[in-house]
């Protein structure tokens, strides 16, 4: 079976293009184009040098030594904590915004949960000098105030979405909306594997580079390129598109992905979608998704702001409809202790986001000479707050 | 074969207005009354808005009216249930409009099915490309006596609008311009360019213009390139102020 895109732009059941004909000129020309420009040599100079120079790459492959030992196999992280702006985020968003340029695009919209997406965002339209807008829910603006002042420092207008439940879902129609208005100048730069085709696939390339790494590091580490078990927190799903993509074909590699269960799978209060949703459309993709028996889209939570999206990528609902990967939910409350205990044996202070992942040791045994790559993808110094509170720090 | 209502209505010599309202907005159960009372003040056609949590190609006034609506029980089965024996007393045309992912749940063939048991005549799902509808759903809607209404907008190519205009029936609906749906006061030169642009290409498929139209001046400059237009925003906005009552003033009102 093939697990990457088709020609058609499906995974399997899920993705399409199901968007407004209003959107339909705008869509169909990065369809057109993303292909071809990202294979352009001047393009891949360009990117690589900026994901090397300005992003830091390549991220380190590292072995977890303590972790390893208490759970008895052989655990690295693959460190896309440590990426300009704090996550693997900005992998994307540096693509993207070398796309817009060469499309001739002069505004940049975007839209952002956690705020993590908005900085990677703002970050890399500074470093170009192009205007950039970016949506977010009004009450993630309250929750993630440090976030807002990073955009607003770095020069992007952060505009409220009023509409709806007011968080994630609601800042990506908004941002749907202002691409509507404004379909010749503008360039909407998707932050997760989510959307309607080609963006599913665009962004899991761009991320893919976290897997392309992994490669080159294990054939060194380990005499073999390829891991046992790739291990990834999924909402929309990037950071486990970008961690999946060079094996999704590669059998020898099984895949694990953890979703955030939040207050527990029936509590009404989750966002573990390949439990809880159901086949349906969601901004512009067939996929997974949260939902009412009427079809309305309900809102998820997650303790983690950056897992709560009602959906998921179609890459991933194929994963996990045709059984290729295994998924696990992981309750907040696990999740914040696996924050705790990856800082306190490792000395890394994860995303609440990234935290989820690991909480699948507990869950899965894995034997002593198996390699198992966790992807580390992102810090947790925007979740202070979130783990002051909990930790009474 | 029995006739399209719609296919009646645009063979009338005569330019059409036409009304969209969210149904379950203002009130739950206003359905069936708005109805009467937009048939009887001469409106030739309505579009009822079936409510979704996240409309995306809809402004401010729409999206309101919509969470209004779902706040107030409007579901799928609600609004079925309202409209059945409705052809007892509307025999305008009636057209369904709203987004894939209710219809997916309900299930697309049992919707048609109730579609046509109802005397609906067709429909318009904003999110649901031509190209994909005409692979899975076109058979299964033809089936059931239902039209499916395609957008275009000021962007959409030539060679596009020939191709959706091929696969049309019923009407194509014209976008106004490149913008979610809203009341705009006035149109400009792009619009009237755009709106000869299209008469000028000699479709088969008759054009109403819709978005943007709020007031008798932009309704004359809609209709004056095209068979009608449609309102939906403005006509919210009435009957959240004026309620379901006063319906008769608002359809005079554009048609000063």
């Amino acid at each position: 079976m093939n697990y990457n895109v088709d020609e058609k732009g499906y995974y399997g059941d899920f993705g399409g293009a199901f968007i407004p004909e209003m959107l339909y000129p705008n869509v169909a020309e990065l369809r057109e184009n993303y292909l071809k420009i990202t294979a352009e040599p001047e393009f891949q100079k360009e990117f690589d040098d900026l994901l090397k120079n300005y992003v830091g790459r390549p991220t380190p492959l590292y072995f977890a030594k303590r972790l390893s030992e208490k759970y008895n196999t052989k655990i690295y992280l693959k460190r896309e904590d440590l990426c300009h702006t704090g996550a693997h985020k900005v992998n994307n968003t540096i693509g993207q915004i070398l796309l817009a340029k060469r499309l001739g695009k002069t505004r940049i919209i975007a839209e952002t949960g956690a705020g993590q997406h908005g900085v990677a965002t703002a970050t890399v339209c500074a470093l170009m000098g192009i205007e950039c807008i970016v949506y977010m829910g009004e009450l993630d603006i309250k929750r993630q105030a440090p976030n807002v002042a990073r955009m607003k420092m770095l020069g992007a207008e952060v505009r409220p979405a009023l509409s709806g439940s007011k968080t994630l879902k609601d800042a990506t129609n908004e941002a749907i909306r202002d691409w509507i208005n404004n379909p010749v100048d503008t360039h909407y730069i998707i932050g997760s594997v989510v959307g309607p085709h080609p963006y599913p696939d665009m962004v899991a390339r761009f991320q893919s580079v976290i897997s392309e790494e992994i490669k080159i590091q294990l054939q060194q580490l380990e005499g073999r390129d390829y891991p046992d078990h790739v291990i990834a927190c999924v909402g929309g799903g990037s950071n486990a598109a970008g961690l999946y993509y060079h094996y999704l074909n590669d059998t020898r590699v099984n895949i694990i992905a953890v979703e955030a269960a939040g207050k527990g799978i029936d509590s009404g209060a989750s966002a573990a979608t390949s439990v809880l949703g159901k086949e349906g459309v969601i901004h512009g993709s067939k996929t997974l998704l949260m939902q009412t028996p009427d079809g309305q889209i309900t809102e998820p939570y997650s303790i983690s702001a950056g897992l709560d999206y009602p959906g998921v990528g179609p890459m991933h609902a194929h994963l996990f409809r045709s059984g290729r990967a295994e998924f696990i939910s992981v309750p907040d409350q696990e999740a914040m202790d696996w924050g705790l205990t990856l800082s306190q044996m490792e000395g890394i202070i994860p995303a609440i986001e990234t935290a989820h992942a690991f909480a699948a040791l507990d869950v899965r045994k894995f034997e002593p000479d198996e390699v198992v790559v966790f992807n580390c993808s992102g810090r947790g110094d925007k979740d202070l707050d979130t783990y002051i509170d909990y930790f009474k720090l | 074969m029995k006739q399209n209502r719609i296919d009646l209505k645009f063979q009338e010599d005569k330019k059409l207005l036409s009304i969209y309202f969210s149904a379950g907005f203002p009130n739950l159960e206003d359905t069936v009354p708005i109805l009467k009372n937009l048939q009887a003040a001469g409106v030739d056609m309505v579009e009822i808005g079936l409510p979704f949590s996240d409309p995306l190609a809809d402004g401010p006034t729409i999206q309101e009216s919509s969470t209004q609506a779902l706040r107030n029980g409007m579901t799928t089965e609600k609004l079925f249930t309202q409209l059945e024996g409705i052809r007892d007393h509307i025999d305008i045309p009636l057209v369904l409009m709203g987004y894939f992912n209710p219809m997916m749940q309900y299930g697309i063939e049992k919707f048609c099915k109730r579609c046509e048991a109802i005397g609906i005549d067709g429909l318009i799902i904003p999110d649901l490309p031509v190209d994909v509808y005409n692979e899975e759903y076109k058979s299964m809607f033809d089936q059931h006596g239902l039209y499916n209404m395609f957008l275009i907008t000021p962007q959409t190519p030539d060679a596009r609008i020939r191709y959706i205009d091929e696969v049309s029936n019923g009407f194509i609906y014209m976008v106004s311009s490149a913008a979610v749906t809203g009341a705009k006061t006035t149109f400009g030169a792009t619009q009237t360019d755009y709106f000869q642009r299209i008469a000028h290409m000699d479709l088969k498929t008759p054009t109403v213009v819709g978005f943007g139209i709020s007031n008798t001046e932009t309704y004359t400059a809609a209709i004056s390139h095209s068979k009608g237009a449609i309102i939906g925003s403005a006509f919210i906005k009435f009957l959240e102020e004026k309620g379901v009552d006063q319906i008769k003033d608002f359809v005079t009102g554009i048609r000063a």
